[in-house]
């Protein structure tokens, strides 16, 4: 019996040993070999890879789990690839209920992929957040047409969910944590980010537009109905990215982009600034990029509750310091830096009005205009004046 | 691990039936629809050896007819493998030069690159281990690739879709003894290269790469002459680029900043920018690095990175010039952890000879 016993759990670790590097391969080849209207499934149970499972050049095919916890490819042992899994070139593909961790670099990287939904998925790195885990979680990047819908994104050293350079995109029902971002939209038009948590990540949720890339102006871009609360965690970002400036503490935060209206949150507790609405001037990085506008415009910020209590901003990032500075515990939750663009300004000094920067009707939305502009960020004269941003879109 | 298998398509499913618990059936099924496109009838050619490249003993790779060998100039870096390249030419065809892109070839044609290691680089008498021979095929609908795995015995080589792991180790030139677990693309990496604005392309085959003169013949005029390429009218050789053979640099310290800068770009071109270029895979970082960019921050001086998460290794810039220590550029090519080294596939080791190409140019910026 006793003997028995052994042969059968033998028989058992045998399996499981080599059974993985065959179905890495069955997985694989299934993918390449998929054709139009194809489902893909993924078994139950934890599946080892050693290698970016990739899908490229292929129209209408599902890759479809057994269930969020139910099937997880985990690539902790990856040896080949940047990403775990990739899909390029393609169009109408569903990714859906499964897990995904602890990729080499981002856990699942969608280029050039019209049509494009993510659905169910857990896309995390394991472990203490650190700045050895890959940058981005779910990363669609040059796409259109994403959909984003009750996903998680958790340990990225960049942001969990990253959009770029992307048109037509919704994110929706996700949860974003121990990100550096919790969820970014970069030099992408057209999305929408509503009823999301972004919580315990450096910053909330992010809409950046930055110089020196292909796709160059996002923009149209609306944010509602989330629940941005407690984004204190430490910035674990590696040096050189952007986000390694986005102090921890964050809310929400605009930089250099156009038509952004972000109404009907709920935004809790981000201890340095509720939201920030800056020019890309404020993280001194020179810009060499000649056709880039790095001035936010046409912002409307609306109907927000903001948490109340004292707040302590960090002193780790240099913009935290300032606010502490220059606020102590009582930093206001809408922080503009007033780093305007010339032409932008009517002959009375004030802004044109496509241009503006509005706010409206939000629960506690203390504000204030640090104008760091012209005289440098530690001497700018504060105006918590909200009459020239009394406007709206 | 899989290089002695002769019907290699049918191997997941085989062992996994053995192997992969009865949950796991659905799957198998839906596999099973997939694998009958592989026919050798309808789909691609299950043996290196069913096509009409080669005469004689197979792994002696001596071309038929149609058949005819090319060099470049500044060859992409693969873990130290050897190639041997050749071009298949239906009866009859030609190919046409193209001054930028890769040339134009008729449907039919075949680029067939053959990668090996000697057993010792410094005696090749003693022989070589070839390792897979990559294919790519001219169709109506554009270009295709296929990956063919050799035998332990270099008997024959198999299609193989999905990708091998390969141990092997050889005796280098200078007498080190190296070694590497080596990886075959899967189909889909193909074009994690070979993209040009989504589109499959060759790489090598551009005026550029093929403007090369050995022995006193020129490989673009020889083809010319035999009738297999087509030029254009008032073609002059003189007037067209060439990459620089960075090869030719023995020691990059003592090298002249002229031969040192051509040698880097060359470099640079070969390995980088068949994605770093504004129609590749890496257009989306705004760095590029083939030979005709004149803009230093797309280049990489003073650019922050855009997505490169760890990969910066906590470094400001792609290229600090004078400082080869502080350059992303560097550093990623001397990685060799998967999340941050570059190129990201195709190697995983570092290239020493390049990086020191590098390393000087970037000193001396």
């Amino acid at each position: 019996m006793k003997k028995h016993l052994w042969a059968i759990i033998l028989g058992f670790l045998t399996t499981t040993l080599s059974a993985q590097p065959a179905l890495e391969k069955q997985i694989q080849t299934q993918l390449i070999l998929a054709e139009d209207g194809d489902t893909i499934r993924l078994p139950e149970g934890k599946i080892t890879l050693s290698n970016t499972l990739s899908l490229d050049a292929k129209k209408n095919i599902t890759i479809r789990g057994a269930g969020q916890e139910k099937t997880i490819l985990s690539f902790k042992n990856q040896t080949q690839g940047a990403e775990g899994m990739k899909v390029t070139n393609a169009q109408n593909i569903v990714l859906e209920n499964f897990t995904i961790e602890d990729a080499k670099g981002d856990i699942i990287k969608t280029q050039m992929v019209q049509g494009l939904t993510f659905q169910n998925i857990t896309a995390r790195w394991t472990g203490k957040p650190k700045a050895s885990n890959g940058s981005y979680a779910l990363y669609p990047v040059q796409c259109q047409n994403v959909r984003i819908e009750r996903c998680t994104a958790i340990g990225a050293s960049d942001a969990g969910i990253y959009v770029g350079q992307s048109d037509s995109v919704w994110v929706t029902r996700c949860m974003a944590k121990n990100n550096v971002a919790g969820i970014e939209i970069e030099n992408t038009t057209n999305a929408w980010v509503w009823k999301n948590q972004a919580f315990d990540n450096t910053g909330g949720v992010l809409v950046f537009d930055l110089p020196g890339l292909p796709k160059k102006r996002g923009g149209h871009v609306k944010v509602y109905d989330n629940l941005i609360t407690r984004n204190n965690y430490r910035n674990f970002a590696p040096k050189g990215n952007i986000v390694g400036e986005v102090p921890p503490g964050t809310g929400v935060m605009i930089l250099a982009t156009n038509d952004v209206e972000v109404y009907n949150n709920k935004i809790w507790d981000n201890k340095t600034i509720s939201t920030a609405i800056v020019s890309y001037y404020i993280t001194e990085i020179p810009i060499k990029d000649k056709d880039y506008i790095p001035y936010p415009s046409a912002i409307f910020i609306h109907d927000n509750i903001y948490s109340t209590g004292k707040r302590m901003p960090t002193w780790k990032n240099k913009l935290g310091f300032i606010f502490w500075w220059k606020f102590g515990k009582k930093v206001p939750h809408i922080i503009y830096d007033g780093i305007q663009n010339p032409d932008w300004l009517n002959a009375d000094g004030t802004v044109k009005s496509p241009y503006r920067i509005c706010l409206r009707d939000n629960v506690n939305g203390s504000f204030a205009n640090i104008h760091a502009d012209k005289i440098g960020l530690f001497k700018g004269k504060i105006s918590r004046d909200t009459q020239p941003h009394n406007c709206e879109f | 691990m899989t290089a002695n298998n002769k019907f290699h398509f049918e191997y997941p499913c085989k062992r996994a039936l053995s192997l992969i618990p009865m949950g796991m059936l659905g799957l198998l099924i839906a596999l099973g629809s997939g694998f009958s496109y592989t026919h050798p009838s309808t789909g691609p050619k299950l043996k290196l050896s069913d096509y009409p490249f080669f005469i004689g003993t197979l792994s002696a790779l001596s071309p038929a007819p149609n058949v005819f060998e090319y060099e470049v100039n500044a060859p992409l870096f693969s873990d130290y493998a050897e190639k041997k390249r050749f071009i298949y030419l239906p009866e009859g065809k030609q190919f046409s030069w193209q001054p930028a892109r890769a040339f134009d070839f008729p449907t039919g044609a075949v680029i067939i690159k053959n990668f090996y290691y000697w057993n010792d680089a410094a005696r090749p008498e003693k022989g070589r281990r070839i390792l897979e021979t990559r294919l790519l095929l001219k169709e109506d609908s554009g270009w295709k690739a296929l990956e063919y795995v050799w035998d332990d015995a270099q008997s024959d080589a198999f299609l193989d879709v999905a990708g091998a792991h390969l141990p092997v180790s050889w005796q280098a030139a200078n007498g080190k003894k190296m070694s590497v677990e080596y990886v075959t693309p899967n189909l889909n990496q193909c074009k994690g290269c070979h993209s040009y604005d989504g589109q499959f392309e060759p790489i090598g085959i551009t005026a550029r790469q093929l403007n090369r003169t050995e022995n006193g013949e020129n490989q673009l005029l020889k083809w010319n002459q035999s009738g297999r390429l087509q030029l254009p009218e008032g073609f002059d050789i003189n007037a067209i680029p060439a990459l620089f053979d960075y090869r030719s640099i023995q020691n990059p310290e003592k090298e002249t900043s002229e031969n040192l800068n051509m040698a880097a770009r060359g470099y640079l071109d070969a390995n980088c920018a068949h994605c770093h270029n504004p129609h590749g895979p890496a257009s989306t970082s705004g760095m590029f690095l083939g030979v005709d960019e004149v803009n230093m921050e797309r280049l990489g001086v003073g650019k922050p990175p855009v997505a490169a998460g760890r990969g910066s290794g906590n470094r400001k810039y792609g290229i600090v010039p004078g400082k080869p220590g502080e350059s992303i550029l560097y550093f990623r090519m001397e990685s060799d952890d998967p999340g941050i080294r570059m190129p990201e596939l195709g190697r995983q080791l570092a290239h020493q000879e390049g990086l020191e190409i590098i390393k000087n140019w970037i000193r001396r910026m």
